[in-house]
C-alpha cells in the first residue's frame, strides 16, 4: 500500500482525510485507484496533478515506478514560463 | 529517470564558446517573426474592443469586403466551434474565446473580427468600415473588488470543483495547502506580524511583437511560421480551433525576440489561418506594441495578505499567506503556483498558504518567468525583512536559521531531495557586497526565491555526417543561448569539437513532439536529450569499431572522440577516431544517429538569494539601483556566461516591475498606458552592473547536474528591491511597482 498525502484543500472530497492509501506500483496506477476510491477526486485529478516521490516531483508521467516505502504527495500540476 | 553514469569532470561543459547564432544576429541574417513572406502574400489585421466588457450584438462587415483590396474577413464564426468542430472544450476553448471574442468583449483590445488586405495600410483602413453593435457592460479590473459580491460576473459557471461554496463566481480555483498548526504556532512566537501587499500585473515586454505568416488551403493542409517558445504546442492549438488535422499543420518557430513565458500560447496565428482559408492566400500579421500589451498576456496581478511568528532569536514559528491572483477575463491566474512557492524557502513546523484564481476585465494572463512565484516572494520577504528590523537580528542569519535543506518538508507537501539554498545564502553572506558600507540615504535589502522547474516531453536527434561533424536537432526555440549549451553537452558526449556541431531547432514535420520552451526546462530536458540521443550515436559508433575489430561490442569504449578497446585483454588496437569511423558508415551498416524521446522527470527545484543596495531621492521619490548581486544554484551551468546572463536579466526584469512597469487603467476599464513611453521598462541606464555568484549543487535528477535557471532569477528582486528601498526610505513599500509618486506620498504618511 501507498500513502498518498493530499493538499488540505482536497480534505472536502475525501470526507476529511489528508492522507490516503492506495495499491499501486507506478504513478498511473496511483492515480486511477484515487479516482476508484475517491471518485471525488476525479475533479482536481482530470484537472492536472503532479506527484513527488521522495521530493522528486513527477510532473506528468504515468509509467514512473513507486517503490516500496516511498513518501508520496499529490501536488497541483507544476505550470511555467 | 534513471542515471546510469553521471559525469563530474567536463572537457566542453563549463566553458564560455560564442553562441553559434550570434553572427547570424548581430548581422541581421537571422529571420524573426516579421522577417517571413510569400508569393502573393496578403496582410492582416484586427478589430479590438474598445469596451472592458460588453455584450456583442451585431457585426457588418459588408463594407469592408466591398473593398477591392480586402480579401477575407474572418469573425468567430470562422472558427471551430461553428461549423468546423463543435464542442471545442477546456483551455482550447479559453483559447478560442481570447483569439476572437464570442457573445461578449471581455476586456479592452479583445479581437472582434480581422481583415485580410493586399496591403498593411489597406487593412487597417477596412477595419474603419467594420461596424460593431455592442452593449456595454458593467466591468471590473482589480482583483478585489473583482472577488466582491456586487462585482460584475464576467462569466457564469467558470468556477471548478475547488471554489468553496459562497464566493464570488468570478473566483475560478482555489488552493489551500500547508502543514502543521499554524495558531498554535503563532501562539509560540515573540513576535507575530501581518501587513498585506499589493502587485500590479506588469507585461513580459519582449522586443519582438507577436509575428507570423500563415498559408491554410481548403484541403486543410497548412504551414505556419511565428515567433513562439513552443511550435508544436501552436501547431496542436491552432488545428484545434481551425477544425483540422494536427498533423497537416507544419509549424517553423522563427528567431525569437523575447518571450519570457508570453510566447507559450497563440493569439495572432489561428487568425491568421483563418483569414489565409477564406483568401486561399498566405496572409502575414504583425502585432502594434500597443496590441501586444492591450492582448497578449501579461502577468498576474496580486492582493495578499501574511501573517509570520518568529521567535526572539529568529525561529519562524509559524507562517500563513493568502494569495488572490487576477488573471483576466479566464481561469488561469496562478494563485496556486503563488502559494505553494511563497514559503519554500524555510523549514517550516506550521504553515498555511491560501490561493484564488480570479477573473477581471483584462487580458488572458500569460506565463512570466516563475508565474506567481514573484508576488509571493515580495509579500513574504517583505514581512520577514520588517521582523529582522523589529527585533534587530541580521537578515541573512534568520534566512539561514530558517532555511530550507536536503530532507526538509517543503512548505507544498514533499521532502526536499538535494537543494542548494544554504549554499546560495552562505555565498551571499561570504560575497563583499553584503558587508559594503553604504553610503546617508542608501538601503540593503536581500530575499531568497525558489521556484520548481520543470521537464517536458521532449524529442531530440542528432545526426553524424561522413566528415565527422554532427547535427542535432532539438524542438525547443532558443531562448537563452540553449543552442551552445546543447553543442557544449553533445561535444562532451562525442568528444568532437563544439564547432562542429550544428544545432537547428526543427519544424514540427520533421521532429518528435517537444513541449514549450518553459519551465526552465530546455537545458534540463533539451539538454538531457542530447546526452542520450548523443550516447545513443555512440553506442552504434562503438559497434563499428567492434565489427572492424572482430572483438564483442562489450569491449569497446567511448574516449576523447575515439573509439578504443575497454582493457589490455580486449586486444590491441589504435584509437578509432569518430571521423574514421563516420567516414565509412554508408558502407559498414548505414547512417548513424542518436535519438531520445522520452519526458525527462526530475527537473529539480532551485533557489537563489540576491543583494540589491537603493537610493531614494526624498525630493523626487526617484529610486537609484546602485549595486545588484544575484547569487543562484544552477546545478551545473553547462555555459556560465549564458547562466549569468539569465542571472542578469531576471533581476533587469524584476528590477522594473519593481520601480516602474504596472498595467494603468481607468475608470472605464481601459488601458491608459499601451506604448513603451507609458510603460516604462527599464533601460540600460536604469541598470547597475549585476554581479553574478554561480552556485552548483548537482541536479540528482540531470546526468551532469544541471538545474534549470530561467524563471528563479526574477523570484527574488521584486522583495530584495522593496526591503532596500524601505530600509532606504525609512518606511515599508507594501505595494509594486514603487513609483516615484508612490515612494513621495509613503515618505509623507510616515512624516
Amino acid at each position: 500500500m501507498v500513502e498518498v498525502h493530499l493538499w488540505s484543500g482536497l480534505r472536502s472530497l475525501t470526507g476529511g482525510q489528508q492522507v490516503v492509501e492506495v495499491e499501486a506500483k507506478t504513478t498511473g496506477d496511483l492515480l486511477r485507484e484515487l479516482v476508484r476510491t475517491h471518485p471525488q477526486l476525479e475533479g482536481p485529478i482530470e484537472a492536472g496533478v503532479s506527484i513527488a516521490i521522495d521530493g522528486r516531483v513527477i510532473a506528468t508521467g504515468l509509467t514512473e515506478p513507486i517503490p516500496e516505502g516511498s513518501e508520496v504527495y499529490l501536488m497541483q500540476r507544476l505550470r511555467g514560463g | 529517470m534513471a542515471l546510469d553514469d553521471r559525469k563530474t569532470d567536463f572537457t566542453f561543459v563549463g566553458t564560455r564558446p560564442n553562441r553559434p547564432d550570434g553572427l547570424d544576429k548581430v548581422t541581421g541574417r537571422a529571420k524573426f517573426g516579421a522577417d517571413m513572406s510569400a508569393p502573393g502574400m496578403l496582410h492582416g489585421a484586427i478589430l479590438r474592443s474598445p469596451h472592458a466588457h460588453a455584450r456583442i450584438v451585431k457585426i457588418d462587415t459588408s463594407k469592408a469586403e466591398a473593398l477591392k483590396d480586402v480579401k477575407a474577413v474572418v469573425t468567430r464564426a470562422d472558427f471551430a466551434d461553428v461549423p468546423f468542430k463543435p464542442g471545442l472544450a477546456g483551455e482550447f476553448w479559453n483559447v478560442l474565446e481570447n483569439v476572437m471574442a464570442g457573445e461578449k468583449a471581455l476586456y479592452d483590445g479583445h479581437a472582434v473580427a480581422a481583415v485580410a488586405a493586399t496591403s498593411a495600410l489597406a487593412a487597417r483602413d477596412a477595419l474603419k468600415l467594420i461596424e460593431v453593435e455592442y452593449e456595454v457592460l458593467p466591468h471590473v479590473t482589480d482583483v478585489d473588488k473583482a472577488m466582491a459580491p456586487d462585482a460584475p460576473v464576467i462569466r457564469e459557471g467558470a468556477a471548478d470543483y475547488s471554489v468553496p461554496e459562497g464566493m464570488h463566481p468570478n473566483v475560478v480555483r482555489y488552493h489551500e495547502s500547508g502543514h502543521g498548526d499554524v495558531d498554535a504556532g503563532f501562539a509560540e512566537a515573540d513576535l507575530v506580524l501581518e501587513d498585506s501587499f499589493v502587485t500590479e500585473a506588469t507585461h513580459q515586454g519582449y522586443i519582438e511583437p507577436h509575428a507570423c505568416l500563415g498559408l491554410l488551403g481548403n484541403d486543410g493542409k497548412g504551414e505556419l511560421w511565428c515567433t513562439t517558445q513552443g511550435h508544436w504546442i501552436a501547431q496542436k492549438t491552432c488545428a484545434a480551433l481551425l477544425g483540422i488535422e494536427t498533423s497537416q499543420l507544419r509549424v517553423t518557430a522563427s528567431e525569437i525576440g523575447g518571450g519570457f513565458g508570453g510566447k507559450t500560447t497563440v493569439f495572432i496565428e489561428p487568425v491568421a489561418l483563418a483569414l489565409s482559408r477564406k483568401a486561399n492566400r498566405p496572409v502575414k500579421l504583425v502585432m502594434t506594441r500597443s496590441e501586444v500589451f492591450r492582448a497578449t498576456g501579461p502577468t498576474a496581478s496580486a492582493s495578499m495578505d501574511i501573517k509570520i511568528g518568529m521567535k526572539k532569536d529568529g525561529t519562524i514559528t509559524a507562517a500563513r499567506g493568502e494569495f488572490r491572483l487576477q488573471g483576466g477575463a479566464f481561469p488561469g491566474a496562478p494563485g496556486d503556483m503563488t502559494a505553494m512557492c511563497a514559503f519554500a524557502a524555510y523549514n517550516l513546523t506550521n504553515v498555511k498558504q491560501i490561493g484564488y484564481d480570479v477573473m477581471a476585465n483584462r487580458p488572458k494572463q500569460a506565463a512570466y518567468r516563475a508565474p506567481g512565484a514573484p508576488m509571493g516572494a515580495f509579500a513574504v520577504e517583505s514581512v520577514i525583512d520588517e521582523m529582522c528590523n523589529k527585533l534587530g537580528l541580521d537578515p541573512i542569519e534568520v534566512r539561514l536559521k530558517n532555511a530550507a535543506h536536503e530532507g526538509t518538508k517543503a512548505s507544498y507537501g514533499p521532502r526536499y531531495e538535494r537543494i542548494g539554498l544554504v549554499e546560495t545564502l552562505e555565498a551571499a553572506k561570504a560575497h563583499p557586497h553584503y558587508s559594503a558600507p553604504l553610503k546617508p540615504g542608501q538601503g540593503r535589502g536581500v530575499s531568497c526565491g525558489f521556484w520548481f522547474n520543470h521537464g517536458g516531453e521532449t524529442s531530440v536527434t542528432l545526426a553524424l555526417s561522413e566528415d565527422g561533424s554532427a547535427q542535432l536537432m532539438v524542438g525547443t526555440p532558443d531562448i537563452g543561448g540553449s543552442r551552445a549549451s546543447m553543442a557544449l553537452m553533445a561535444a562532451e558526449v562525442l568528444g568532437i569539437p563544439y564547432e562542429n556541431i550544428r544545432v537547428t531547432v526543427a519544424d514540427t514535420a520533421t521532429l518528435g513532439y517537444n513541449d514549450v520552451s518553459h519551465g526552465s526546462r530546455v537545458t534540463y530536458a533539451s539538454g538531457l536529450a542530447t546526452i542520450k540521443a548523443a550516447r545513443h550515436a555512440v553506442e552504434k559508433l562503438c559497434e563499428r569499431a567492434a565489427a572492424k575489430w572482430d572483438i564483442p561490442v562489450e569491449a569497446v569504449k567511448w574516449e576523447n572522440g575515439c573509439a578504443v578497446p575497454s582493457g589490455p585483454n580486449a586486444g590491441d588496437f589504435d584509437p578509432m577516431p569518430l571521423a574514421d569511423i563516420t567516414a565509412k558508415m554508408g558502407r559498414t551498416g548505414g547512417p548513424i544517429s542518436g535519438h531520445f524521446e522520452a519526458t525527462p522527470e526530475g527537473a529539480g527545484v532551485s533557489f537563489g538569494t540576491h543583494i540589491v543596495d537603493a537610493e531614494v531621492d526624498p525630493e523626487t521619490g526617484k529610486t537609484t539601483i546602485t549595486r545588484y548581486t544575484v547569487i543562484q544554484d544552477a546545478g551545473k551551468a553547462i555555459h556560465p556566461t549564458y547562466v549569468e546572463g539569465q542571472f542578469q536579466g531576471g533581476a533587469a526584469q524584476g528590477i522594473g516591475w519593481a520601480l516602474n512597469e504596472e498595467y494603468i487603467y481607468g475608470e472605464d476599464g481601459r488601458l491608459q498606458n499601451s506604448i513603451f513611453l507609458d510603460y516604462r521598462i527599464p533601460v540600460a541606464s536604469d541598470l547597475p552592473m549585476i554581479d553574478t555568484v554561480i552556485v552548483e549543487v548537482p541536479n540528482p535528477g540531470h546526468p551532469f547536474g544541471v538545474r534549470g535557471v530561467g524563471e528563479t532569477g526574477i523570484v527574488p528582486p521584486l522583495a530584495a528591491i522593496a526591503n532596500a528601498v524601505s530600509n532606504a526610505a525609512g518606511v515599508r513599500m507594501k505595494q509594486l511597482p514603487m513609483s516615484p509618486p508612490r515612494i513621495l506620498a509613503a515618505l509623507k504618511d510616515n512624516g
